[in-house]
């Protein structure tokens, strides 16, 4: 890990540091825009003119290597669930994950026949938010997308963590 | 004129700071997490295969050639178009002789089928390699 990252006890200087730090991660989640099926047609929705993402700071971006937060929006098949897997090694830290729709979070309509689709995204990378609906409208991913906000407002990246 | 540079200097100063200033921040506060996953090329999400260097088609090179040779044909022009107003006829005639070299050195690639894909391999077919060129010619 960075040079200060979990090496401090707990101190009023050190909570606000950690409280600046996490207010700028979580005020500026750039996503990964990761459509695999029709949730990205949402997804765009959402970062386009009429619902506008950007105002809380979640821009779209193209490259894992730029990407804060990774949406896997839609239906993951088995051979797509390899590459998932590999962009999200390939995302910087801190990085966190929306499962979009319900095919992301529990394989939604191909929970029962569907041979070729993972039955959850969390199988392969850690979730943290889930956010459901087939499709989910915008208005639930920008929900999803605060209530990261508020997961990462919580994290204290300069204190050290208790064993 | 000294202050002059001294403006220079101060924007120098300012610039260098503006870049380390970041660097060190985020080389503080940025968490670092290097796995050899991370460290791959990223092929959009495929496993890399070989290297980058590769061996090109050398047909390649003489297209690159040809593209270069225009592409800086447009970089004369641009300039040229800018004082054609204030130059008249001089600059029209100067033009023209230089795009005239450029249009030669055009012909002379056409007629060595240069711009030809495939090469044609027999041309001025004489002798039994007649029909053969006849043939391609059609």
């Amino acid at each position: 890990m960075g040079l200060l990252t979990n090496r401090f006890q707990d101190n009023i200087i050190v909570e606000k540091l950690d409280k600046l730090l996490s207010w700028s991660r979580s005020t500026s989640p750039w996503f990964f825009q990761f459509g695999t099926a029709c949730c990205a047609i949402e997804m765009m929705a959402a970062a386009a003119s009429r619902h506008d993402m950007m105002r809380i700071g979640a821009i779209p971006r193209s490259s894992p290597r730029q990407a804060d937060v990774m949406i896997v929006a839609g239906t993951v098949t088995m051979k797509m669930a390899i590459r998932v897997k590999k962009l999200y090694e390939q995302m910087a830290d801190p990085k966190y994950v929306i499962a979009m729709g319900s095919c992301a979070t529990s394989g939604g309509p191909y929970w029962q026949h569907g041979y070729h689709v993972l039955k959850g995204v969390d199988i392969v990378i850690p979730v943290d938010v889930y956010v459901p609906g087939c499709p989910p409208r915008p208005e639930s991913l920008i929900e999803g997308m605060l209530k990261l906000q508020e997961q990462i407002l919580q994290e204290r990246p300069l204190t050290r963590k208790m064993a | 004129m000294y202050r002059d540079f001294g403006t220079v200097l101060l924007a120098a100063l300012v610039a260098i700071v503006f870049v380390c200033v970041p660097l060190i921040l985020q080389w503080l506060v940025a968490p670092s997490n290097k796995t050899a996953e991370k460290l791959q090329t990223y092929e959009c999400g495929e496993v890399v295969e070989g290297s980058a260097w590769l061996q090109f088609n050398v047909r390649f090179y003489v297209v690159a050639l040809i593209f270069l040779i225009f592409d800086v044909e447009v970089v004369f022009l641009f300039p040229w178009a800018v004082v054609f107003k204030d130059m008249g006829m001089v600059a029209l005639v100067e033009m023209g002789i230089f795009l005239s070299i450029l249009i030669v050195g055009l012909a002379y690639v056409w007629v060595k089928s240069d711009l030809d894909w495939i090469k044609r391999t027999v041309r001025y077919g004489t002798g039994r390699y007649q029909k053969i060129a006849m043939e391609q010619e059609k």
